[in-house]
């Protein structure tokens, strides 16, 4: 289960897990569920169209999700942002069906790129991913508090200068980065619901942001590092495992909640202090 | 910073879609003082904040805050908006809350230091939040939020404080509460306050100085000079008279004309 | 001229007739629901809704079962899902649908392993993520009419209160409206015509025609009626010409490779939308009749 091609899947897969508890922790807290979903599975196209150019899929990938975040951030200032969202997304997979009938060889390309193909990495993949994920957490990080204040009170961040919008798109890009450097060695449902599951799940658990954050990455580690070790030993698909587990952790937290809600005062669902 | 007003209003005009909403209006507010802006739902009060907060175009006219043309990433003014819907999924505590006001803008994770929070402990006292300042604070009540965001917005020790109608919806004994905490507050500080209402009489005790807004235009001046028969009758457009009646100043338009507006807050009650 | 538009064979292919008649069909009935899905912001949820009936599609396919029955049961089942893990407020919403998306592609991924390792026929995959609207049986046609009758039959049972929950919940639960129920309801209304449509059209053109016609009428009118039928005519419009596109271009390349029609009926809606956002003459329109308003106002002064 450790050695062989099973390293670079371990490795690999660690990556993909912070990335995804990263970035998803604030997918979660602006409610980005549908555009977290629409980046990876759009960006597909680009591939498609790379494939049949004949350019490295990495650079279609880039340039659609990259297209796709600018997209979506442009029009959603005019428009309803998930309608505008659903749009960008059904254009982007249009095209991709355009460009496949175009090419001769397309059905297992489809298949790995929206379930990946986690076992078949090879070592020359890591390097551009890891690299790819850094920028990512950095960039995370370098707005770490600009993102938390603009998701709970837009209209204040604005007053103090803080551009909303701005940071809007720019949390958008994040999320084509992360997707450009994921889909084609994890697929785009695995880090869709590495973004969802552990992020809902740790913001049930305490009231503090750094504390959430940290939960956040580390229940997508042990999502990732089980659904692995399942698949070795089942041989079904990773992405099959790591989207139950990430439901599972979903569950727990609203269990959690629940049970919190019914063992505390009634009056004050998420309250913290006991002693008041 | 210059002994000149905090903020200067200077001849403002704003349209949307063809309508003067802010018709030449000026007005200027002073360091350390409580002035109140008021007029009835509807005449402006929002887009003037907007603009004072550099967030509405303006199309005519300039506005100074220090006696300087506001740019857009000038700290120097708190803000609590009229509503918040503070979502409470968000794992952030009272606390920090309060704190974002201080840091929000600083690129990355650094540590608050002692200092820092101790600033944010002595502000969640000021404003009387130290029971619930490590609840999230999207799940405190109405009032409750109200002072976090009033902390929120002082924290960074701006020069002048724009609260966009804060009492309305509350009772009257909560409004009596929020008037005297804001106006000790603003005191403590040295923080000059532009707050906006539609109704004056729970804000005479406290307002140093009155913006009296109707049809797009201003009136202001301490309540002696504005809230008078002749400057609001002018302001109006037709004839209002203003009595007063137990310490209290109520705006009434006389019925003659069948096309007059009543101000809305007009409506003359004998408690 | 008509030669021109109209490729040879283009009104006696059988295959199209079917296209067209089922694609309006289709467009219609997703066409007004969408019309309510995009006022109750559940866009997200009516495109997952495609990826959870698709789910369905793999899952019979595995089990032998006709399509028709894995794609509607999935729907179904995925739309309750998501209303019994949904919360109120609106981003809790998309959390809930991500969550419930994200079993269900996962879900999909194992189907289609246990597919592939079965049969060896990879073709299943293909199918059941880009259904086209020229390989449709002319038998489907009476099954897909009657179930529209039905969603549309349901929207109309529920139409003002939908409507007020819509607009204000509190306000419809201060009538005495059951909101949840309501809600509930309409999410089944949703993943039936969901599940027809991406049966019938596909899943990239389930979305399209659900989200598009009706986020574009909403920008041209504000009257209810009217972005219904605004919604139904765009519909109908875009997958008629996108037929007529996809059938001409087999003779546009010397390769006669043809493009997809899910292609040309997505450029067109996405086209519409965004010709919507432009339209500078009813805001003209708009200015002039405030200037009016305001040039009125000022007389009675």
């Amino acid at each position: 289960m450790f050695s062989g091609f099973m390293v670079n899947a371990w490795e690999i897969g660690t990556i993909v897990a912070v990335v995804g508890g990263v970035v998803g922790f604030f997918v979660v807290l602006r409610g980005a569920a549908f555009p977290a979903h629409a980046i990876p599975n759009g960006a597909f196209a680009g591939a498609a169209g790379a494939n049949l150019l004949g350019v490295n899929p990495l650079i279609g990938l880039g340039v659609f999700s990259l297209g796709a975040a600018l997209g979506i951030g442009r029009l959603t200032r005019r428009g309803r942002a998930d309608a505008v969202t659903a749009l960008a997304l059904v254009m982007m997979l249009a095209l991709g069906a355009a460009f496949l009938s175009q090419s001769t060889e397309y059905e297992p390309e489809i298949f790995s790129l929206l379930f990946g193909e986690i076992l078949g990495v090879s070592r020359g993949q890591i390097v551009p991913v890891a690299v790819l994920g850094a920028v990512c957490v950095l960039f995370v990080g370098v707005l770490y508090r600009r993102l938390l204040l603009t998701s709970l009170a837009p209209e204040i961040a604005a007053a103090q200068g803080l551009r909303p919008e701005l940071v809007d798109t720019a949390f958008l890009v994040v999320i084509a980065c992360a997707t450009t450097m994921t889909v084609p060695v994890v697929g785009a449902l695995l880090i869709f619901t590495l973004m969802i599951g552990p992020p809902a799940a740790a913001r049930c658990f305490t009231d503090r942001a750094e504390i959430a954050f940290a939960l956040s990455v580390a229940f997508a580690l042990v999502t990732v590092w089980v659904a692995l070790a399942c698949s070795y030993v089942s041989d079904w698909p990773v992405g099959f495992y790591v989207s139950v587990f990430s439901a599972a952790w979903f569950a727990a937290g609203r269990g959690y909640l629940a049970w919190r809600r019914h063992t505390s005062a009634p009056s004050r669902p998420w309250g913290s202090s006991p002693d008041v | 910073m210059s002994n000149g007003p905090v903020l200067d209003v200077d001849h403002v005009s704003v349209a949307f879609a063809g309508r003067e909403v802010l018709d030449d209006v000026s007005f200027q507010v002073q360091a350390s003082e409580f002035t109140g802006l008021i007029g009835s739902n509807g005449v402006g009060k929002t887009t003037l904040l907007r603009s004072v907060l550099g967030l509405q175009r303006i199309d005519r006219g300039e506005i100074r805050v220090n006696g300087a043309p506001l740019s857009r990433h000038a700290r120097v003014l708190g803000y609590v908006p009229q509503k918040v819907s503070l979502d409470p999924d968000v794992p952030v505590r009272a606390r920090d809350f309060v704190a974002l006001g201080l840091d929000a803008h600083r690129f990355g994770f650094s540590r608050r230091t002692k200092d820092e929070r101790q600033l944010v402990e002595q502000m969640l006292m000021d404003v009387d939040a130290e029971r619930f300042a490590d609840t999230r604070v999207g799940s405190l009540s109405g009032g409750e939020q109200q002072r976090i965001l009033i902390a929120h917005a002082l924290i960074s020790q701006p020069s002048l404080l724009l609260l966009d109608e804060p009492l309305a919806n509350l009772d009257p004994k909560s409004v009596e509460e929020v008037v005297s905490l804001l106006h000790r507050v603003a005191k403590d500080h040295g923080v000059a306050v532009l707050l906006s209402a539609h109704e004056m009489n729970s804000l005479l005790p406290v307002m140093d100085r009155i913006v009296y807004l109707t049809n797009g235009r201003a009136a202001s001046g301490t309540t002696d000079e504005v809230v008078r028969s002749d400057v609001l009758s002018t302001l109006y457009g037709h004839h209002v008279d203003v009595l007063k009646l137990h310490g209290r100043v109520f705006v009434v338009a006389q019925p003659s004309e069948s096309d007059v507006e009543i101000p809305e807050h007009s409506t003359l009650t004998i408690e | 001229m008509a030669t021109f538009l109209f490729e040879p064979g283009f009104f006696s292919s059988g295959p199209v007739h079917v296209a067209l008649v089922i694609g309006a069909v289709s467009a219609v009935v997703t066409g007004v629901v969408g019309v309510f899905t995009v006022l109750r912001g559940q866009s997200f949820a009516g495109h997952a809704l495609t990826d959870v009936a698709t789910t369905g599609g793999s899952a019979s396919f595995f089990y032998g079962l006709t399509p028709l029955l894995g794609f509607l049961g999935a729907g179904v089942l995925g739309a309750g899902a998501m209303d019994l893990v949904g919360v109120q407020r609106l981003r809790g919403r998309d959390i809930a649908t991500g969550v419930v998306l994200g079993v269900a592609t996962g879900v999909a991924a194992l189907y289609l392993y246990l597919d592939t390792t079965k049969s060896a026929t990879t073709g299943a995959a293909q199918q059941v993520l880009f259904g086209s609207i020229f390989t449709l049986d002319s038998s489907t046609i009476p099954v897909v009419a009657v179930l529209s009758v039905v969603t549309l039959a349901l929207i109309a049972s529920i139409y003002r209160p939908l409507l007020l929950s819509s607009l204000s919940a509190d306000l419809a639960a201060a009538r005495g409206i059951s909101v949840r129920a309501v809600g509930l309801l309409f999410m089944l209304a949703l993943a039936i015509s969901v599940g027809l449509s991406s049966i019938a059209i596909g899943s990239i053109l389930s979305t399209a025609l659900l989200i598009g016609p009706a986020a574009t009428s909403l920008r041209l009118t504000r009257s209810l009626r009217r972005a219904f039928a605004f919604a139904a005519v765009i519909g109908v419009a875009a997958t008629w010409l996108g037929v007529l596109f996809a059938y001409d271009s087999y003779y546009w390349f010397p390769s006669s490779q043809g493009l997809p029609v899910s292609f040309f009926i997505v450029l067109l809606v996405f086209l519409a939308y965004v010709a919507s956002g432009l339209h500078p003459i009813p805001r003209a329109l708009k200015r002039a009749r405030l200037d009016g308003h305001a040039a009125a106002a000022q007389r009675v002064r």
